[in-house]
């Protein structure tokens, strides 16, 4: 609960979180790292469902991966030799400025005391973001939205067919995840309202 | 005194000063993911646009699937839509009819 929120006095945007949900957020950032900056990724192999759905740096051997393609959409509609050409050019770029936005997320909690491996219980993370990190954050947030999103099929309009899943669902479980990715993201836009 | 003697100019071609950059527009298309405020301040914040202007776009996505949110030459469209697909939201350029 809580979120994000301006600060006026130290003109940052700050938060708190559990040890349990900064290392969550931590697990989250380094996978969409993972999916940017590594291609060929071999596929995930996990016998625990949520793991196996949690992880979405799986294979992405060609630009097909759906999270992938959601992340770098075709720019042109309908004119597929200026698609390319368009991603020749931007997509490096674009990659590059997304897994920088996640690394910002790793390294700010790190900062904010989070340990490599999280093994205490009662770890409070009091994060301080500068207006700028605050933004890379939002952007981010939005791009593991999106991957969680893909790799559950979430459409429009569909909110009560998760909320009908039963508790131990592990698709549910993913996307509470990702309600909760949602509700962070819309407090840290008021956030920045508030501080512009 | 002496005055400057008067120079001749050719007169320019209007019609070529005129002439419209081939106009382009970028849209920015529905989708079931992005928060209503995330897109409203996208708006605002890329584009300049006030809070009013960007909610009344974003509504227009929302409501209508999509809606064109900036028209000039190809050029800069390309680079509206890397902008857009910067902070995840989906978006193409197209020629306008």
């Amino acid at each position: 609960m809580g979120g994000f929120s301006y600060h006026r006095r130290s003109k940052q945007i700050i938060a708190t979180f559990s040890g349990f949900e900064a290392d969550l957020l931590r697990s989250l950032a380094s996978q969409l790292v993972e999916l940017l900056r590594n291609e060929v990724a071999a596929p995930a192999e996990s016998d625990d469902p949520l793991e196996a759905l949690l992880d979405f740096s799986g294979p992405t051997t060609e630009p097909e991966d759906p999270v992938l393609k959601r992340l770098f959409p075709s720019a042109y509609g309908n004119d597929e030799e200026a698609a390319g050409e368009f991603r020749r050019f931007t997509e490096g770029g674009l990659r590059d400025g997304k897994a920088r936005a996640a690394s910002t997320i790793i390294d700010s909690l790190e900062e904010a005391g989070l340990p490599p491996e999280l093994d205490e219980d009662g770890l409070v993370i009091d994060v301080e973001l500068p207006i700028p990190d605050a933004e890379a954050w939002m952007r981010s947030f939005t791009d593991i939205r999106l991957a969680l999103a893909t790799r559950l099929g979430v459409e429009e309009g569909d909110e009560d067919f998760w909320d009908s899943l039963p508790d131990d669902d592990p698709a549910g479980q993913v996307y509470g995840i990702y309600q909760w990715v949602g509700i962070l993201q819309e407090t840290m836009v008021e956030a920045l309202w508030a501080a512009s | 005194m002496s005055a400057p003697s008067p120079v001749e100019l050719d007169e320019p071609e209007v019609d070529d000063l005129v002439a419209p950059a081939t106009p382009w527009v970028t849209i920015v298309w529905n989708d079931p993911v992005n928060l209503m405020s995330y897109v409203t301040f996208v708006f605002q914040k890329y584009f300049g646009y006030s809070k009013k202007k960007s909610e009344k776009l974003m509504m227009e996505v929302h409501n209508d699937g999509k809606s064109a949110v900036s028209a000039g030459s190809r050029e800069e469209m390309e680079r509206d839509v890397q902008a857009m697909h910067e902070y995840g939201l989906w978006a193409t350029l197209e020629k306008q009819d």
